[in-house]
């Protein structure tokens, strides 16, 4: 464990150091996640300008759900992005023999060589939205505090998912865009899961599981369903987590290197 | 001229071949762009709520799926691929080519719209199955205007993105520059929403930008509704000129500039 810790710390260094060397884009990144969010808040605001409450929701409540929606796209970006889409690349070069050559878990390897710095302004930006949110709403430290647990869990079943379709690169170059589309459907994150009609509400609970990732942290906070929605989460990250372990393992046993 | 047109017509029909092959990979594609069809179920629910003037929750399931088609239909990559070539070098190759590199990445577009079209039509036609009040219908004069006004579209959106990435012979991450102007196409589009939704002061504005001709400009033609056409088509078309304006000078500077790679 210790091992792996320390390992990661010299991934993530090595991956900002190098990233340095383009600091006009780092803060360009800035500017246009300022611009995103500055964006996302009015087409929000659109939502709620005629008085309308989607499923009962407040603008205030709506923005929570929204700062968690842009936290969860920092981790997208920072983290999963550009590990998971490079498995495909791994794959098609042939590198993936070194990797599995490696004395250290590959899942490890793949999931944490690099580390965008692209991604943390969206984390300063969503910080500043929950606590605007969280004034407004007259939340307390501990509310907040409760809110860590879904997020974590949350993110695990985003990652699960994730790894589980770049795994499915071993066997199909071509269908690695199939993140994309993941990518594409996180964006449902951004609104309330009841400002959803009911199919939708289904689809983004049980298919692609947005709503363990925005709506549900955004529920706690407020005190509403808790324990249901945590334990629903915990062991749905649990069960995501270890099927990606289980099918990474599967999926090598049909890897046949390079050219094959 | 006459020589041009057989020459594009040759480099459409080899790329058009090539991208048969990614078939699976085209579908995957155009299920990336689902987000109009996110926002339509959020909008369509908010239509039930008769808080938005006229608006239904019909009206919005097909304001959307128009723009999810418009979206389809004016997809523009053209600075990654451009970058691309700066960085790695490829252009000189092309740059050898008895014809401007320009054309090249145009016949890409072209070809990929036409493999794209098919697989369109499935979805076109699925969605009318699981949906059937939202058909609407056409005249063929609307169709003709509606043809227009996505390929001015197209054509604006095109050197707009040709001319960010003539910056690559700068820099080389332009697509990091182009970046900026994806924020306002987002959000003053009419993307996120029916432009008829913002507030009275930006929709003053917005008609003499480029921005809600990309979206919601060439979604309301395609649905028949009344829009101003001449000041839409007189709009795009001078904003389309002064992009190919700054594409013109960037491209002259950039290639005194280019040396290749590694230079």
């Amino acid at each position: 464990m210790q091992r792996y810790l320390t390992v990661m710390r010299l991934f993530w260094s090595t991956s900002l150091a190098a990233e340095m060397e383009y600091r006009t884009n780092f803060a360009l990144a800035a500017v246009v996640s300022l611009g995103n969010m500055v964006g996302s808040v009015f087409a929000l605001y659109l939502l709620f300008s005629t008085g309308y409450l989607p499923g009962g929701w407040k603008f205030e409540q709506a923005m929570l759900v929204l700062g968690f929606f842009t936290l969860m796209n920092a981790f997208a970006n920072a983290v999963l992005r550009v590990n998971l889409s490079r498995i495909v690349q791994h794959v098609q070069d042939g590198t993936l023999d070194f990797i599995l050559l490696k004395p250290i878990d590959s899942q490890f390897w793949l999931s944490t060589r690099n580390f965008s710095a692209w991604g943390l302004p969206n984390v300063a930006y969503g910080l500043i939205v929950l606590m605007w949110a969280g004034r407004a709403l007259d939340l307390n430290v501990s509310q907040y505090a409760m809110a860590i647990l879904p997020l974590v869990l949350g993110l695990i079943v985003l990652y699960s998912a994730w790894f589980t379709l770049g795994a499915t690169s071993i066997w199909f170059v071509e269908v690695h865009n199939v993140t994309h589309v993941l990518h594409a459907l996180l964006e449902a994150g951004r609104y309330p899961l009841t400002a959803y009609p009911v199919i939708y509400q289904f689809f983004f609970t049980f298919v692609v599981p947005v709503a363990f990732m925005t709506t549900v942290p955004a529920w706690v906070m407020m005190g509403e369903h808790a324990v249901t929605w945590v334990a629903g989460g915990a062991a749905f990250a649990f069960g995501a987590f270890v099927f990606s372990r289980i099918f990474w393992r599967f999926a090598l046993r049909y890897y046949t290197s390079a050219s094959s | 001229m006459t020589t041009l047109l057989p020459k594009l017509r040759a480099m459409i029909t080899v790329h058009y071949a090539e991208g048969l092959q990614y078939r699976a990979e085209l579908i995957l594609w155009i299920l990336s762009n689902l987000l109009p069809f996110i926002l339509m179920g959020v909008w369509m629910q908010a239509g039930l709520s008769g808080r938005f003037g006229s608006m239904t929750a019909v009206d919005f399931a097909r304001y959307f799926f128009a723009a999810f088609i418009v979206r389809n239909l004016t997809l523009v990559w053209v600075v990654w691929d451009f970058e691309q070539d700066v960085v790695t070098g490829t252009l000189s190759h092309q740059l050898l080519h008895p014809i401007d590199p320009g054309w090249r990445y145009l016949a890409r577009h072209l070809a990929e719209r036409l493999t794209r079209l098919p697989f369109l039509a499935i979805f076109i036609v699925a969605f009318f199955l699981i949906y059937p009040t939202a058909i609407w219908t056409l005249s063929i004069s609307q169709v003709l205007i509606a043809a227009a006004a996505i390929g001015m579209t197209f054509t604006m959106r095109y050197i707009v993105q040709y001319a960010f990435a003539m910056l690559a012979f700068w820099t080389e991450r332009a697509h990091a520059i182009e970046q900026l102007w994806f924020l306002p196409y987002m959000f003053l589009s009419g993307m996120v929403a029916p432009l008829e939704l913002y507030p009275q002061a930006l929709r003053d504005v917005l008609p003499y930008t480029p921005f809600p001709y990309l979206i919601w400009f060439p979604v309301r033609v395609l649905l028949g509704d009344e829009v101003n056409l001449p000041l839409g088509f007189a709009v795009m078309t001078f904003w389309t000129i002064v992009a190919w304006t700054i594409y013109r000078l960037l491209w002259r500077a950039g290639l005194k500039r280019y040396s290749a790679m590694g230079a």
